[in-house]
């Protein structure tokens, strides 16, 4: 990360920390859900964007985040905070046990077992022997916390900025991750998995391990969004919702870390905005702006934004060459 | 609405509680001397949006109330926004209508799980979570939740209304049940087991279905093979009218009870078959459009004018632009007792007060009754045949 | 055993709805190489241009004839008009094109025909074939109609010019070009083949499962995975999945596991499969050049 990215992301936290304070209850509630899906299209941006394999069902370890942090706070008393950590671990061993046989698959395939991950899920919770501690088709609903420590907050904004604390290390971690070793072998396995193994990589493994950690960024997510929503049920967790996740990783830019904002603000805002358009057919408003969006920007968003400052500095730099402008760095190949 | 049409005992009602509401206005958020804001949560799109229309035609009734003048000289300001059918979905837009729209009551959100979702913040917030549109028995519930309450009769009840039938009729039938695997179908089956009481071994199988199943032929064949000489079906329209259409072509013919979710002979028995149909038990509170019993009705007259003026692109076939159109005068009718004290918590007073209050799509005979510690306004229905036809009536009317 | 019997029937009777359905998938992906997940509202679609037309006064065949076609020509000016901007775009983007033309097909159905059930009409005798009371005269003719199609479709690829183009031309675009075939042409080409296939599976399946809006949503996954059990450049394979994954539905939920997770069990026996057979009973093994 070089100065100036590090200033626009110091200048968007900042922002970020004093939106609670400009805006209403709703709004933060709003944009709580925001950093909620981010998480999760991170998640899923790492499996598909960096690694390559295309999942239809991470819907499927949202629920399974949202359930452990749900089944935990109602059954065992379990403070919320503490379901975060639980409901990564239960994902990511349930992701690097799926990713192990899945992995034999590829590209289509694959997209028809998580497909099938997705579509089975809503009817597992309802399964009755689960019933016990799914609470079945009636679901869970849980208690949102308060504030600690007495701070001056409601809970509204509390949660906020505890979900954008979340996200805050999770992103770091994940650039921390995606940089290092493994994320090179990530990549190199999605641009050439034969020439990967012929390097040494062990493929197997490190693509278990990609959708064990996947699924764990999507779990956290999901126990997140339980605690923001209070309450789980089988319905919440329908296979439109993993599709809405791979729209929101295609829009806000493939293997970007940036990106699974802009996709959180899409799938987040997009909706309501289709429905203030038409009541008669919102899903038809909601799909144009998808095919529009993708026309406009078929690198997503964040493939979008690196174009045009690419462009900007170009002609900045073409208009004053010595005054030595930095220019930013893109197509590096892990980034677009 | 008539004057004609309100018995008498709510007219006294709003007649001595008027003076004195005309002395002090009294408002909450969403109320003025101008206008009403009224909050609504429907799946406009998505996999149930084929109940959309229920807010739409909930949006052409206020219509009509607002050009014939209002409910008490304001206007019905309607907000109403799309779930999906999604809880998480359903509870940002309470939060918006509550927050940001500010509206005085929400009015007849959709489906358990999106209401159950909504549940704790409404009655937290102490906002109206008015004639929900689902059969739950938990929306009855005054005790803990003071700010909810349903209007349909409930499923349970229904469920044990059937099984009361068979006890007294066919007291050596073998049960079989098809119901919707999730809260719909399992709140029919729970009434209908309480209501069998110890005889619940009658039933020789339960089967249930998906809602993204394409058919439900291999569970009526399953319970044919079981041995079952009476059917108790919960399905939804689509999946009735196939179960209808499969038991009769294998040549199937027990004593089949139909939920009253999907008692229209439009939408239902005529794409099964109507031949195929004859003999069906079903319940029912309210005038089917289809039915040609009721095509010189004048309240259906009054009815089809409605829709052909406010909600020509609507479904004259469509049961549940029956439901919204009575479901908003309920509302329509709460309000008019409110009178000028416009705050919410006299919006839940007066609808804990509807006595004897009659619709006039109603069977004949049903009317809605509340108090402060009965949050269940429809608990009256009555039996129904089809003689191939029509739906015959029989028997009393049923429930309290 | 008549019970099972009776099972296994039911299950060819819904696994040939599959199967047509899978057909149309099978379809596209010969042409273009990607899976259309709109397929199924494309079909939804045309099938209530069908209603239209034979409630506007027209006759079964007529109306069925004039559905297909105009299905081959919104095929074509979808990719035309729609996919042909994203066509060098990443995969997902196209994806993406794909999800938003299935909500807009969806939607603007719900909105014009609103979402309650009508009722299809069958081209075949109301009365069951020699008097079985297994399967009705409908679904066995569906089941023949799907067979024909397969027919029809195997002698296109196998015998025609046409279909070996096509097949050139969703294989290998750049040699395809340099043997001088319009590739353009040849994937706007399966578009529409692949719409007018939805069309007439569309047509058999209504009577069958009602028409309405969301018919096609839970058939779509179905067909999705006997497409891809089959081999999903098969057609053959996609039909025999189709039939495959019906019976083996409703043998599981009526004797095996119960119904409730019959769509669980159902899916993971599938992958099962393909972990041993990662490309499905039928499909071609593909061999990476390095």
């Amino acid at each position: 990360m070089n100065q100036r990215t590090l200033t626009v992301v110091a200048v968007l936290l900042l922002l970020a920390c004093a939106l609670p304070f400009l805006v209403s209850n709703y709004r933060t509630f709003q944009f709580t859900l925001v950093l909620v899906y981010a998480i999760a299209l991170l998640g899923l941006n790492i499996l598909t964007g960096y690694n390559g394999q295309i999942s239809l069902g991470h819907g499927a370890f949202y629920a399974i985040g949202a359930y452990t942090a749900a089944i935990l706070m109602d059954r065992f008393g379990v403070p919320y905070w503490a379901t975060l950590p639980v409901a990564g671990a239960v994902c990511l061993a349930v992701g690097f046990l799926f990713g192990l046989p899945a992995l034999r698959l590829e590209g289509l395939y694959l997209a028809l077992a998580t497909f099938a991950l997705g579509v089975s899920m809503p009817q597992l919770l309802k399964y009755h022997h689960f019933e016990k501690w799914t609470g079945g088709v009636q679901g869970i609903v849980i208690t949102k916390p308060d504030p600690p420590f007495g701070l001056p907050l409601n809970p509204d904004q509390w949660l906020y900025y505890f979900t954008l604390a979340v996200m805050v290390l999770m992103f770091v971690l994940a650039w921390n991750l995606l940089r290092g070793r493994v994320g090179r072998a990530m990549v190199a396995i999605r641009d050439h998995h034969i020439a990967a193994e012929a390097m040494g990589i062990n493929t197997a493994m490190v693509k278990s391990l990609t959708f064990g950690v996947s699924a764990f960024y999507t779990g956290v997510a999901g126990a997140l969004g339980a605690i923001a929503i209070q309450f789980v049920a089988p319905d919440s967790f329908n296979i439109f919702l993993s599709i809405v996740f791979l729209v929101g990783i295609a829009i806000g830019g493939l293997a970007s870390i940036p990106g699974a904002i802009y996709g959180a603000l899409f799938i987040q805002f997009v909706p309501n905005i289709a429905d203030e358009i038409s009541k008669a057919a919102p899903w038809a408003v909601f799909g144009i702006f998808m095919i529009g969006f993708v026309y406009v920007m078929p690198l997503g968003v964040n493939g979008a934004i690196r174009m045009l400052l690419a462009r900007l500095g170009r002609k900045a730099q073409n208009n004053r060459s010595t005054a030595g402008v930095t220019r930013p760095t893109i197509n590096s190949p892990e980034e677009v | 609405m008539k004057l004609s049409l309100l018995p008498v005992a709510t007219l006294l009602a709003a007649a001595l509680a008027a003076p004195s509401a005309l002395a002090q206005k009294k408002y909450d958020p969403g109320a003025s001397d101008k206008e009403i804001k009224i909050g609504n949560i429907n799946p406009y799109s998505g996999p149930a949006s084929a109940y959309g229309t229920i807010g739409k035609v909930i949006g052409a009734y206020f219509k009509k109330i607002n050009d014939e003048g209002g409910i008490n000289g304001r206007k019905i300001n309607f907000i109403s926004v799309d779930d999906g059918y999604s809880p998480p979905k359903t509870v940002e837009m309470a939060r918006k209508l509550v927050e940001q729209d500010e509206v005085l009551v929400l009015f007849q959100p959709l489906g358990t799980p999106p209401n159950s979702a909504i549940h704790k913040y409404m009655n937290a917030k102490k906002v109206p979570q008015l004639f929900v549109a689902t059969g739950a028995t938990k929306w009855n519930d005054p005790m803990n939740f003071p700010w909810t309450m349903g209007w349909q009769p409930n499923y349970q009840t229904e469920g044990m209304i059937y099984a009361q039938h068979i006890l007294k009729t066919r007291p050596n039938a073998k049960i079989g049940i098809l119901y919707q695997n999730d809260d719909y179908g399992k709140d029919y089956v729970k009434g209908f087991k309480d209501g069998l009481g110890a005889k619940a071994s009658m039933i020789v199988k339960e089967v249930s279905y998906e809602v993204a199943d394409p058919t439900v032929d291999s569970q009526i064949v399953q319970l044919q093979s079981a041995g079952a000489d009476t059917l108790f079906n919960v399905t939804t329209p689509k999946f009735a009218a196939q179960a209808i259409r499969k038991a009769y072509d294998i040549g199937w013919n027990p004593l089949h009870y139909l939920n009253q979710v999907s008692a229209s002979v439009g939408s239902v028995l005529t794409p099964a078959g109507l031949d195929k149909s004859v003999g069906l038990i079903s319940t029912q509170y309210f005038k089917d459009p289809t039915d040609k019993a009721w095509a010189n009705d004048a309240a259906m007259k009054e009815w089809t004018a409605f829709m052909k003026k406010y909600y020509p692109e609507g479904n004259l076939t469509d049961a549940f632009n029956v439901y919204g159109y009575m479901v908003s005068q309920t509302l329509v009718q709460v309000l008019k007792q409110a009178g000028d004290n416009l705050t919410r918590e006299n919006v839940m007073k007066q609808a804990a007060s509807l006595k004897n209050f009659e619709l006039p799509m109603f069977l004949p005979g049903i009317r809605i009754n509340t108090s402060a510690t009965d949050f269940a306004p429809i608990e009256q229905e009555q039996l129904i045949r089809f003689d191939g036809k029509e739906w015959v009536r029989f028997g009393e009317i049923l429930g309290k | 055993m008549d019970a099972l019997i009776h099972q296994v029937l039911a299950g060819l009777a819904t696994g040939g709805i599959y199967a047509s359905v899978a057909l149309a998938l099978v379809m596209i992906y010969q042409a273009t190489h990607l899976v259309n997940f709109a397929q199924g509202e494309l079909a939804m679609f045309c099938t209530y241009l069908a209603w239209t037309l034979i409630n506007a006064g027209f006759g079964y065949w007529p109306a069925f004839l004039l559905t297909v076609g105009l299905a081959f020509v919104l095929g074509v000016v979808i990719e035309r008009v729609v996919i042909r901007p994203v066509e060098n775009s990443p995969v997902l983007a196209v994806v993406v094109v794909f999800i938003g033309l299935l909500v807009i097909l969806n939607s603007i159905a719900v909105w014009i025909y609103t979402g309650t059930i009508k009722t299809f009409p069958s081209p075949f005798p109301t009365e069951p074939l020699f008097g079985n009371k297994f399967m009705s005269s409908h679904e066995i003719g569906a089941i023949v109609v799907t067979l024909i199609m397969l027919l029809l479709l195997y002698a296109f690829f196998r015998f025609t010019p046409l279909g070996l183009a096509m097949r050139a031309a969703a294989q290998n675009p750049a040699s395809a070009k340099l043997v001088g075939i319009r590739v353009g042409w040849m994937l706007a080409l399966g578009w529409g083949l692949a719409a007018a296939i939805g069309a007439v599976a569309g047509m058999m399946v209504a009577p069958i499962v009602f028409l309405e809006p969301n018919m096609m949503g839970g058939i779509l996954l179905y067909a999705f995975a006997a497409a891809l059990v089959g081999g999903v450049d098969s057609p053959g394979g996609a039909v025999f999945g189709g039939f495959l994954v019906g019976v083996l539905e409703n043998v599981l939920g009526a004797f095996v596991i119960g119904n409730e997770l019959k769509l669980a069990v159902a899916l993971v026996l599938i992958i099962g499969v393909l972990v041993v057979k990662p490309s499905g009973f039928f499909g071609k093994v593909h061999i990476t050049r390095v």
